[in-house]
Parts: C-alpha cells; structure tokens; sequence
C-alpha cells in the first residue's frame, strides 16, 4: 500500500491514560465486535493455528481413549482421504488420480462453507451473530432450484446467473427478516435467525417431502424434486461432471472472500457496518442509521448463505431431497466455526474453510479406511473437533488472562518477601 | 488536631503498574488519628488507583500497608472493612429501590430468627448512628427519592455502620451543589471530631484548602510533597500538582454577539421512562458567544443535548440551526445545517475506539468527498485530511493510523474536538468538553472554544463543572429539573448559580 507508515506511539505522555479506573470506558471495550477485534490483534495468526493444533490433539486423545486406536494413523487415514496429498509431488499414478478425486470432493466441501463461513463473518462485523445460515441455505437451495427447473430454454450463462442470483437474493430476503425485526422493534438476531431456521427447515420439507409441491412427480416414492435443467448447470472444470467434478462455484467462493473484503473496508457500506458493529451509539452520533445498517449487514450476510445454497444446487446436488434438506444445520454451523477459526477474515476463513471441508471429506464413509478407524466414529469426530474449535476460540481469551495472571504472580511472588518482613 | 502518636494509617512504597502504564510509583501515605488528609491530583495522577489499592481492590505490586503499625495484607474490600476502612465511591453503590436503613445494613443485616431481616432493629441502628453523628436523615425514605447530597450521607453511613475508623471519600463533591458540599463539609468536621481518619481525595484546589489538615500532591503517579495545610495557597498547590504556572483563569475579550444561530423554542423532550425530561425550553446562542447551561446533573442536560443534535425525539417545541428547522431531522442533517457537537462521553459516543484516527475523522462526513466518491472510500484522502488536523490540533501519541483507543484521552478528545471545528460549524455544541482531561487538555480545549467564538459561531457549553461555566460564559442558563429557572450574565457569583441550581428560584421563576 502507498499510504505511509504512522510514526510510533510515544510513550503514554498525558498522565491521564494513566488511571484504567473502574468507570474509565465500560462500553467501549465490551461491544461484541470491539472485543473480536483486540482478540484478533492480540493473537494475529498464531492462536487460530495453535486452537486447531490443540483441538486435533483433545480429537486424537477421544480417538485414543475411546477406541484405543492409535490417534496419529487415524489421522493419516484421514488426511489421505482428504485428497491434500495430490499437493505431494511424489504422489504418482494411480494413487494420485485417486487423491485428485479425493481433492475435488474436498473443495466442493470448502466452497460451500466459504460461502457460510463469509455469511457469518460478515454479520458479525456489524456486531450481529447470524445462526440463521441453515434457513437462508435452503432457502437459496429451494429459489436457485426453482429458477433451474423453470426457464428450461434460456441460454446457459445467463440461466446460471440468475438461478445463482435467486438464490442469493432468497437468503438475503430470509436473513433480512431478522435484520428488520433487529432494526424495528429490536429483537434480538440470534434468537430470530433461529427461528426463521425452524421455519426454513419445515417449509423445506414441506416442499420437497411426499407430495409437497416441488416434489418430482416422476418419482412418487422419493422425496425428491426435479433436477435443475442442463442450462442452469455450473460447468466443471476439474473432473468428471458425471462423478462430481469440482465446478466454477470454486470461484465464485474466491470472489466472495475478495467482495468480502472490498465492501468492508473500501466502501462507505462496509465504513458504516463495522462503525455500527465497534460501537453504535458513536456510529448513530456520527450521523449512521445503525437500523439501515443491521438490516443491511443480515441482508448481505443472507446473501452469502443463500448462494452457499445455490452453488450446491447448481453444481453437484442438482435437485433438493429431504436429507439435502435436514441436514443443512451441519453446513451452517460448520460455518460458523470457519468465521470463528478464521477471524472473520478472508483468509482465516478460506484456510479454516479447507481445513473443516478436508476433515468433513476425510472421515466420510466413502474416504476412510474402515481397517483403520470406523468411518462411523470418524464423522463424530469431525464434530467432536468442530466443537473443540468453538469452545478453544472462546477460550483463548481465556488463556490469555491466565497468561497474564501468570505473569503478575510471578512479580508478586518477587515482592512478596520484602512484603512479609 | 493530629496528635503525634504514630499514624493509624500509613502506605509504603505503594507501585501498581497497568500494562504500560505506571499508575503508582513508589507512594508513601500516612494517615494520623482525627486527620483530614486530601490527595490532591489531576486526573489520571494515581489518586483513585492509590485508594483503591487500600481498599483491597487492587493488589499493589510494591509496598506495604500499616495499620496501627501492623502491616495488613487487602486482598479484597471485604478485608478493608474488616481492617476498620470504609469508602464512599465517586459513584454510589446503592440500591434504589431499597430504602436507607436497608442500604445501610446490607451485607450485615441484623437478623430475626436467623434468617429473616430484622427491618426495625435496622431503622432504629440506622437512627441511632444518625443521631450521633448529627446526620439528618430519614431512615425509612427509599434511596431512589432522596437527593444526591443525601445519598452521599447514607454512603458514608454505611461506612459508619461496619465499623469504619479510616473513611475514604473519593472526589466527593463532584456530584455535589455548593451548599450540599458545604454540608458535607460540616459533616466530615463532626466526623473529625468523633475521632475518626478520612482520606479526601479532590483536584479541586479551594474545597482541598477549606476542609484538609494536610495535603499529599500525586502527580503522574509520584508523590510530590505533603503539605499542612497553613502556609499553603492555590498559586502553589496548582503548581505542585501540574508541574509548571498554570493560568487558572481563562483569557478572553467580551463578547461581540451578533445574529442567533442556534434557537430552541418550547422545547419538550422525554426521557427514556416517558417523563418529561426538558419541559418548554427556550433560549437562543448568538454568533460569537458562549452560552453556559449550568446545572446538577441529571436536570435533563443529557436530553436537552441529545434533542439538540438529532439523537433523541423532540415531543413539542422546534430547534433551529442557522435559521432551518432541524426539529424532526436526522443527526446527519443536522450536522449538514451547521451544528457542531462535541459529545458528553468520548467513548460512549464521541469515538469508535477501534476505528483508525483518520476514520474517527472522517465520521460525520464519510460519504462526502474527499473521503468517499459514489460509495468507494478513499483511505488516502482520510489520512492527508487527518494529518494535518493531527497537526493543528497538537494530538500527539500517534499518527492517522493509530487505532483511537491507543491515545491518552486528553489527545483523544482532542480529536474530537479537531473533528467538530474542523467542519466550520456555524452553531457549536459543547457537552462537557473538558470531563477527565488534566489541566493542560484543560487549558487547551477552553482557549479553543474561545477562538471558535471569536470566529462567529455560536457556542453552547453544557457542563457539571461550575468552574468552566463560569470561567467560559458570556452568559450563563440554569437548568433545573428540565427547565431553564434563571438566567445571568458572566459576573454572578457561584453562591447564587448554586441556589438556582438546587431550585432554590422556582416558585419565582415559576411565576414569571
């Protein structure tokens, strides 16, 4: 960047940084958003790596425990069915177009939980907890679905545009309606987006179940609609698209982490979200709609989740089934992990997002080695893990007050003799 | 009065240290029998930290505390009362709801049948001690109806209760009026006279002056000296205290008022409750003077400002900025028709603390150029902006990207203030533009707010500091319980601003 360095803060100069006393600033340092933010500095890069390193090692000590397997060829055994080997150079031959499919299977995985991963992260920055990532998930599924399967004569590109961007636009309408009810009447978005999850789930089911309206009439007794027409199809670029290659939703998850980024912190959007997320009450002095914004933030945040949906619909799933349905949580809320782990930034979220996408991909039943650990356990696992990852997050604002009480025993414990005497 | 038989009291070496900051270093204290003892200091000199570490709610990392020559370990306030030591925080720890006698005995309730609160054995110990000390007080009053002078009492009665012999009143007049401050003054004397120790901590020089035996100097975390009191003068004590002559007064040339910028008709605004909080306000700030609205806190300074600003909803009545009506506007629009407004609280409101400096900058006009062309923001633009606003105003501690909460908050409401002149409003807001800055922020921020005066805005200063309003105004409004009771020009005396402000004016001004 051309803009030059500030000089050095000088030493606290004025006396009066001098006295944190008890009423010195309550408010500002206990915002949701102001606290992820002096977390991210404190730690930059290093916590997230050694929050993943420690949850592997409590993983591997469940595995060791539990099964009495041993926990470092569990995690070979994933690791291998992951397909990140294909990145080995000396993996050849057959062996290597094995870890290339394995490795599609993988980024597919990843893109889906860019995507919600960019959804949680973005609201996040305007102060808001979005856990409505399920709902506006299916609701992209079931609008780039509908868009796919109408329209069968539109032209290719123009049809994956729109279906891809119904989808969006559903998640956005969805999310959007807990950031009205925030900005109006001031319900809280967790307990809302939760809601709006519950409801998502049953009109779903509703639609794609036994006789539901969008259930395909051709197969009765499958719970199951239509397949999105050819022309609504993303293309695969790496693979076989009979065997679920890996399609150009890849890029269009790149491209959210970069819009991601530009809208925050290059457009007076993104100025308005993060002032309304540190601090409201300034953002509102400042002459900020803070409701405008916490409509907004859910909105666009919506938007990423609902393209999630829509880019699975469009490039492997191809039509929404009950289970696709039902166990849309476990995307979502993988999503929320990946923003967590990734600091809400773009490339936290892109490397938490292949590691969640390679350990959902490692331990499923088709990529492990049942010799080796039962693929059963190893999806429990992969939860167990997540889990790890929340609770670590949140504890290692945790560790780093005991880092601090650690140190200032230790100066007590120098002064205490001269105390004593 | 200190009879010379070792000090009940007495800190050695006390050094606590927050991250990069040391707040105390090495302070010695001692406290004698039946003394007044005044820690005088400007803001952020140590004095809270210093108490607070007595009262067992910090632990130093240095030093040692005596008490009657046995050193004593506080690891917590618990520790403090048990030691005898009993403190009345600026802000008071009381429970609104609950009257005083159950304020008093609370954490140490008398008991019917072990369990249940024995409420008139309370009433009666809580009268009792009362008397004693010659406290006027009712003890079955709810605390939430009482004044804040009263409150005060019921604090320190608390303090009496669990057996305080050392009592620590920490910027006790701050809240107070004049009068109430002299009562509390009279009540400390009989406090004095019963044998009790009090630590008095201020930064205001005549109270410090007028009630303390002796007088301990902080400054930036150090003791300076200690004074007896004879012999010492504010001349010297300022000096001590800041290091260097300071000018106590504030140098400005009468004012040249001409057309009005800022006029507020009838004004009736609510507080959050639904009650009226400003009730039928009127009053007018010509281009080149400063208004001062003097009053206690909480007689709707907070809603007036608010409602001046586009913060909060006006209920009746209009408020015009250079002549357009901003009543029902936005914040935005009225910071676009002219209005400046240096907020009450710089970190509540004033800044985003996580924001850059030049994005704290930029706060009102973002979505203008230079910062912003057709929603693309400019960082450069924020930055060239902010450096030379950074050098204008002297905020020192960092560059136009520091992050707002690195800066002392003399440096930080500088920003503010760079922020709000700096768009040439033609009206100018000022709520408590001094609150928590040392005197040289002090002198800096009001030698300002002249020269904005003297530049033809119009210049409203809101603020709990009699001193300011009075060192400051042109002209000076009172404002009780949400009215304007009086009005005065620069040269009343602080006597009759202190009556008006306690009300002591409203039937008449009621009746006119």
């Amino acid at each position: 960047m051309s803009e030059p360095q500030p000089p050095p803060p000088g030493p606290p100069e004025e006396a009066d940084v001098a006295e944190p006393s008890i009423e010195a600033d309550p408010e500002a340092q206990t915002s949701l958003a102001a606290r992820w933010d002096l977390y991210q500095r404190t730690g930059g890069v290093i916590t997230p790596l050694l929050t993943a390193i420690f949850a592997f090692f409590v993983g591997g000590l469940v595995v060791l425990v539990t099964t009495g397997k041993n926990p470092l060829s569990t995690y070979r055994a994933i690791f291998d069915g992951t397909g990140l080997n294909w990145f080995f150079p000396w993996v050849t031959g057959q062996e290597r177009e094995f870890a290339a499919e394995d490795l599609q299977q993988t980024l597919l995985v990843t893109t889906t939980l860019i995507l919600v991963g960019i959804a949680v992260a973005f609201a996040f920055r305007c102060g808001l907890f979005n856990i409505g990532g399920q709902g506006q998930y299916i609701a992209g599924m079931i609008a780039a679905l509908q868009v796919g399967v109408w329209l069968p004569d539109l032209a290719h590109v123009p049809h994956m545009i729109l279906a891809a961007g119904a989808g969006a636009l559903a998640g956005a309408v969805w999310a959007g309606i807990a950031g009205i009810l925030k900005a109006t009447v001031g319900a809280h978005e967790v307990i809302s987006t939760i809601m709006l999850n519950w409801i998502a789930l049953w009109i779903g089911s509703y639609l794609v179940g036994f006789n539901g309206p969008l259930q395909d009439p051709n197969q009765v007794f499958v719970p199951v609609t239509s397949e999105v027409s050819q022309g609504a199809k993303l293309n695969v670029w790496w693979g076989d698209p009979k065997l679920q290659g890996l399609h150009i939703g890849f890029f269009v998850a790149i491209a959210a982490l970069v819009v991601f980024w530009i809208v925050l912190n290059r457009t007076t959007l993104g100025y308005q979200v993060r002032a309304v997320g540190f601090n409201p009450e300034a953002a509102r002095y400042g002459g900020i709609s803070v409701g405008r914004n916490y409509f907004l933030a859910m909105a666009i945040s919506g938007a990423f989740a609902g393209l999630a949906g829509s880019v699975d619909i469009l490039g492997w799933l191809f039509r929404v089934d009950l289970t696709s349905v039902q166990l849309s949580s476990q995307i979502a809320f993988i999503g929320i992990a990946v923003a967590l782990l990734g600091r809400n930034t773009p490339l936290g979220i892109f490397f938490s997002a292949l590691l969640f996408g390679a350990l959902l991909n490692g331990t499923s039943t088709r990529n492990l080695d049942p010799t080796v650990f039962q693929p059963e356990l190893a999806s429990n696992l992969t939860l167990i893990i997540q889990g790890l990852v929340v609770l670590f997050v949140g504890a290692d604002l945790l560790i780093l007050y005991l880092w601090r009480a650690r140190a200032k025993l230790r100066r007590k414990l120098r002064s205490e003799p001269v105390a004593q005497r | 009065m200190a009879e010379r038989r070792g000090p009940v009291l007495e800190l050695r070496g006390i050094t606590k240290r927050f991250p990069g900051v040391l707040a105390n270093d090495h302070v010695d204290l001692d406290l004698y029998d039946g003394e007044v003892h005044a820690l005088l200091g400007e803001n952020g000199a140590g004095k809270s930290t210093l108490v607070n570490v007595l009262y067992g709610l910090y632990h130093p990392d240095e030093g040692e505390i005596l008490i009657n020559g046995k050193p004593v370990r506080m690891r917590s306030p618990r520790e403090a009362i048990d030691n005898g030591i009993g403190m009345v925080h600026q802000h008071f720890m009381l429970i609104p709801v609950m009257t005083v006698a159950e304020n008093v005995v609370l954490a140490a309730e008398p008991r019917k049948a072990g369990v249940f609160l024995d409420y008139d054995a309370a009433v009666r110990r809580v009268r009792d001690l009362a008397a004693a000390f010659n406290f006027a007080i009712n003890p079955d009053a709810r605390v939430e109806n009482i004044t804040v002078g009263q409150q005060q009492r019921v604090e320190i009665l608390k303090a009496l209760y669990r057996g305080a012999d050392i009592l620590i009143l920490d910027e006790p007049t701050a809240v107070l009026t004049p009068q109430e401050a002299d009562e509390l003054f009279g009540i400390l004397k009989t406090l004095q006279r019963e044998g009790m120790s009090i630590i008095f901590i201020s930064h205001k020089l005549r109270e410090v002056l007028e009630i303390a035996d002796r007088i301990t100097v902080l400054r930036r975390g150090k003791r300076i000296e200690t004074v007896p009191r004879e012999g010492a003068t504010q001349d010297g004590l300022a000096r001590l205290m800041v290091g260097r002559e300071v000018l106590l007064r504030v140098e400005k040339a009468p004012a040249q008022p001409t057309e009005p910028l800022l006029v507020v008709e009838n004004l009736t605004v609510f507080d959050e409750r639904g009650l009226p909080a400003v009730q039928d306000v009127s009053f007018g700030v010509r281009a080149g003077e400063i208004v001062g609205i003097a009053g206690v806190d909480g007689n709707g300074q907070t809603e007036l400002i608010d409602a001046l600003s586009g913060l909060r909803s006006v209920t009746s009545g209009t408020v015009r900025v250079a002549g357009k009506d901003v009543t029902t506007e936005t914040a935005h629009q009225h910071y676009d028709a002219g209005l400046g407004h240096i907020p009450e609280d710089r970190h509540l409101r004033g800044l985003v603390l996580d924001f850059s400096l030049a994005e704290n900058l930029a706060l009102h006009d973002f979505e203008k150029e230079p910062y912003s062309r057709l929603g693309w923001l400019r960082p450069g633009r924020m930055i060239v902006a902010a450096r030379r606003l950074l050098k204008e105003f002297d905020v020192r501690g960092g560059g136009p990207k520091t992050r707002a909460a690195a800066l002392s908050g003399g440096n930080q409401q500088k920003v503010v203030v760079a922020r709000e002149v700096a768009r040439d409003p033609r009206a100018l807001v000022a709520a408590q533009p001094t609150r928590g800055l040392d005197v040289g922020a002090i002198e800096f921020v009001h030698r300002r707010l002249v020269e904005e005066r003297d530049e033809g805005r119009a210049v409203l200063l809101i603020s709990l500091e009699l001193d300011e309003v009075l060192s400051l105004s042109d002209r000076i409004l009172v404002i009780y319980e949400g009215r304007i009771v009086a009005e005065y020009g620069p040269d009343v005396s602080e006597q009759e601003l202190g009556i008006a402000m306690t009300g002591g004016l409203v039937p008449e001004a009621a009746a006119s």
